[in-house]
């Protein structure tokens, strides 16, 4: 159920846009009248100080929250909210805040759950395993296998993540949702809590995931200095609103984005 | 084996490849687990991709005699680089990949590599960092593309593209033999591969190793240990290290056996399990892991199978190293390790990989007794041995049924040793290196023209034995007044050998005889003394307490018998020892921040403890100044107490019989 037009969008044109949209708890406003884009294969980044709607809008973006107004238009369709399904199936994956893998399953096997959507065979043959559903199997274990490389996990491949470090579960994290092969990765706070060197690591894997695979990738972070070396853009909200949106140097020398940092006299 | 052997006409490394490829055209030469399967390559294939690889090279510019890089850790690519770039004359130049930018800019420019062929974008930055002071690097090639796609690809090269112009070279303007006959011109007698050593002073040393001292070496070897075709060895040291050449390079094409690359440097532990390696080679440390590992685990392993463990493990200390050695064992011990050996040995050697090892060697530096004998009570064949870049590795050796766990062994085959009248070790051997690559002052300050090499460590041949045992660096090898050779380090590690003793300072050199001043250990006297209901409020009082002199002095009188039957150690008996008031410490200046003691500056600080040991005073007061954790110092005085010993009659070499 793929959408028609998916090799359409070349690198650079827009792959995903917000306009307008409006998200509220009840009285609570999250997000408020905000729109920006996500274009095919660069880094983006979304910033802002806590409680700015950062995670709400990926939310929005994925089809967990469904916005009151506006649209989210992807890969040339508008819609007036997205489902989860549809996003999943149309190529977004994403990570979560707080670590979200099976705990008592083996990487390799939390890995494998990405594939899921890509399994094609019917439930039967999958419970036979036997013929075209081990033929299937081979094809995605080999997949895994090379996102095990690429992620340089080898070591824990047969380790249940429960037992992993934080840092590692967060790689296997983004393994997982690499294993969807997305052509937009959603990664939220994908450094958040992790020591310098675990930091760095990842950071040149994000980089080399948006090199080596052409992903496009949107992620929230809070570390100002890993946004800025990061990213392509970065749009700043505080909140619910849009601040600020440009390259990062734009963004730094922002009148507004200084002020919602560092506070301003009232 | 033993038709490679034979025929003298093959000399040089591929050369083998080419008689490997036609005589056991179907074995696996080398495996690499990738994506997390074993990916092998038979001798024939590595042949075609190493054919491949050198006319690529030829291609690009290397000529006879010129020197290639060769930078990352063990991969059958690199491996395959070291071939192909022997096979058109060039000299392949390992180089550490954990070397920093400006060790590895040194070791290139010495070397003047004209290409260096490296594994990844890390290696690829590095080269690239240092590339204004490496004018003779013509291209850079690497074997992993990742993250290397947006280089500036003018002098950087994948490894595919370069076997690609390889074959296309070789389709245009090469006969059909024309690669064989380029590897005929090579000689045993040309410089097969240079190996920088890591020295710990100055600058790293070029050593340049002949085919002819390569293959002598490794035939040796092989035969010294029946190894064959059907040997596995699993290949995670260094490449630039020369144990490493020879075990996972040379050695596998004159034998033929397979070698296994592991899939990361995080996975050893368990691609060796996969294995099952049958040949084995590991610094000290790697066992020492091992072994660690498993108490730790086995501390929180159920009870029964702790109490198991225990009960069996127990039972092989008794027995396991005299069934390994052959020894008559009583039928009752043997059925029990039997059953040992399927319900603990069994699965424990499983766990290590060393299920299949029928040799497994360490070296490089002492091995604790306790593990060395750990694993061959569990049966597996551990043996030491001695060995130097400049001698092709092997010096000495520790024949099957022959092993201590202090000595390195015998002469390897082909091997002479003498011991020089200061203790230092000369070997000469068809193994020794040409020289150190331009520098032929230091080739002449440690090969004399006869050809005797001069090993830097002092040792001696054990009389018991027979086996040589290093006792120390040369240069760190004194003399008593009456010409007895004064091994410090060896004295001090005997002693530290004790739980009791944490730190030993040998004195002696152009002295009459050997004294100590010794350090307790805190934890272990600490628990002995309250298991013995000795009071005592400080480390001060604990060491001045009789008992604990008593403890101790039972300590040295026993490394006092055992230098008595140790033929020129005899005379380096400890005469007197004291147990200092304070510990030695970093902060003091007394160790090194590695924790190894500074002895010229303690026996100066120590002043009048050292005369005392020498004046014959039965107690001698102190004040030393020492430094608290917050930087503070203060003062203690201590009277130290010091004790006589009585040495042991030097035993009488037994000869062979015993």
């Amino acid at each position: 159920m793929r959408a028609p037009d998916e090799t359409t969008i070349k690198a650079g044109q827009t792959l995903l846009s917000v306009e307008g949209v409006s998200l509220s708890f009840g009285g609570v406003k999250a997000i408020r009248n905000v729109s920006f884009d996500i274009r095919k294969g660069e880094i983006r980044a979304i910033i802002g100080p806590n409680g700015a709607g950062k995670t709400s809008m990926l939310n929005v973006i994925n089809g967990f929250y469904h916005p009151q107004e506006g649209q989210i238009t992807f890969k040339g369709i508008k819609r007036k909210k997205m489902r989860p399904h549809d996003a999943a199936t149309g190529g977004i994956a994403r990570t979560f805040q707080n670590v979200a893998l099976f705990k008592s399953m083996t990487t390799l096997d939390n890995i494998m759950a990405g594939r899921t959507l890509r399994m094609h065979k019917s439930f039967f043959w999958q419970l036979l395993r036997y013929g075209p559903a081990e033929q299937e199997e081979i094809e995605h274990r080999r997949k895994v296998e090379e996102i095990i490389d690429f992620l340089e996990i080898q070591h824990i491949r047969r380790v249940p993540v429960g037992r992993l470090p934080y840092g590692l579960q967060k790689r296997v994290e983004l393994g997982r949702a690499l294993a969807m092969e997305p052509e937009l990765l959603l990664l939220d706070e994908p450094m958040a809590g992790m020591n310098l060197e675990e930091k760095e690591d990842m950071c040149r894997y994000v980089i080399d995931v948006n090199n080596h695979y052409g992903t496009t990738i949107a992620l929230i972070e809070h570390d100002m200095g890993v946004v800025m070396d990061l990213a392509n853009r970065v749009v700043v909200l505080d909140y619910g609103q849009k601040i600020a949106d440009g390259t990062p140097d734009e963004v730094k020398a922002n009148k507004a984005v200084i002020d919602a940092y560092l506070g301003v006299a009232h | 084996m033993a038709q490679n052997a034979i025929d003298k006409s093959v000399d040089t490394f591929p050369k083998f490849l080419l008689v490997n490829a036609r005589v056991r055209g179907d074995r696996p030469a080398i495996r690499e687990k990738d994506l997390g399967i074993w990916q092998t390559w038979a001798w024939a294939q590595v042949k075609e991709e190493v054919k491949a690889l050198a006319l690529g090279l030829k291609e690009l510019g290397i000529e006879r005699g010129d020197k290639v890089a060769i930078v990352g850790s063990n991969k059958p690519r690199l491996y395959w680089a070291m071939c192909a770039t022997q096979s058109i004359g060039g000299i392949p130049v390992p180089v550490y990949q954990d070397a920093v930018a400006d060790e590895m800019a040194f070791v290139l420019a010495h070397a003047g590599a004209k290409i260096a062929i490296v594994e990844n974008q890390e290696q690829v930055d590095k080269v690239l960092s240092i590339s204004d002071r490496l004018p003779s690097i013509s291209h850079v090639i690497y074997d992993e593309p990742r993250g290397l796609r947006d280089y500036d690809h003018t002098r950087l090269k994948w490894m595919n593209e370069v076997q690609e112009i390889g074959r296309k070279a070789f389709a245009s303007k090469y006969s059909g033999d024309a690669w064989e006959k380029m590897i005929a011109e090579g000689k045993g007698s040309d410089i097969a591969v240079i190996l920088y050593t890591s020295g710990t002073t100055g600058n790293p040393k070029g050593v340049m190793l002949t085919y002819d001292s390569v293959v002598v070496s490794s035939q040796n070897a092989n035969a010294f240990d029946n190894l064959t075709e059907k040997e596995e060895v699993i290949a995670y040291l260094p490449m630039a290290w020369v144990g490493d050449h020879i075990f996972s390079y040379a050695q596998s094409y004159v034998a033929g056996y397979t070698v296994n690359c592991p899939e990361s440097p995080e996975t050893i532990i368990e691609d060796r399990r996969e294995i099952g390696t049958s040949y084995a080679f590991a610094p000290p440390r790697v066992y020492e892991n091992l072994l660690t590992l498993t108490m730790v685990r086995m501390e929180d392993a159920g009870r029964v199978k702790r109490a198991m463990f225990n009960y069996f493990l127990k039972h092989a200390r008794k027995w396991g190293e005299k069934i390994l050695n052959k020894e008559s064992v009583p039928v009752g011990a043997r059925l029990k390790y039997w059953l040992g050996e399927i319900l603990v040995y069994g699965p424990m050697k499983n766990r290590y990989g060393f299920t299949n090892v029928r040799v497994a060697y360490t070296a490089g530096e002492a091995i604790g007794p306790e593990i060395f004998r750990y694993y061959r009570s569990l049966g597996v064949n551990l043996k030491q041995l001695y060995g130097q870049t400049e001698a092709a590795v092997y010096i000495t050796a520790q024949p099957d049924g022959e092993i201590y766990a202090d000595t390195v062994g015998k002469p390897s085959p082909d091997v002479e040793i003498k011991i020089e009248p200061n203790g230092e070790v000369l070997f000469r051997s068809p193994g020794v290196f040409a020289g150190y690559y331009k520098d032929p002052e230091k080739t002449a300050e440690t090969k004399t023209p006869d050809g005797w090499v001069k090993s830097g460590d002092a040792g001696f041949f054990d009389p018991k034995t027979g086996h040589l045992k290093i006792i120390d660096r040369a240069k760190d090898v004194g003399k008593l007044n009456d010409g007895t050779l004064f091994a410090p380090k060896y004295i001090e590690n005997k002693l530290k050998f004790y739980p009791n003793i944490k730190e030993a300072v040998a004195l002696g050199d152009k002295r009459d005889y050997v004294t100590v001043m010794l350090n307790i250990d805190l934890v272990s006297v600490g628990s002995w003394a309250e298991r013995n209901n000795v009071i005592y409020g400080s480390y001060q009082e604990l060491a001045a307490h009789p008992r604990v002199y008593q403890m101790l002095s039972e300590h040295v009188d026993e490394v006092n018998k055992s230098l008595s039957e140790e033929g020129p150690m005899a005379g380096a008996q400890i005469k007197r020892f004291l147990i200092l008031h304070k510990e030695l410490d970093a902060d003091d200046g007394e160790l090194t921040r590695t924790q190894k003691v500074r002895r010229g500056f303690i026996t100066e600080r120590y002043g009048p403890l050292a005369t005392g040991l020498y004046e014959g005073a039965k107690e001698v007061g102190i004040t030393t100044e020492l430094t608290f954790e917050d930087g503070r110092k203060g003062n203690i005085s201590a009277r130290v107490k010091i004790e006589d010993m009585k040495p042991h009659a030097p035993a009488a070499p037994m000869g062979k019989a015993a």
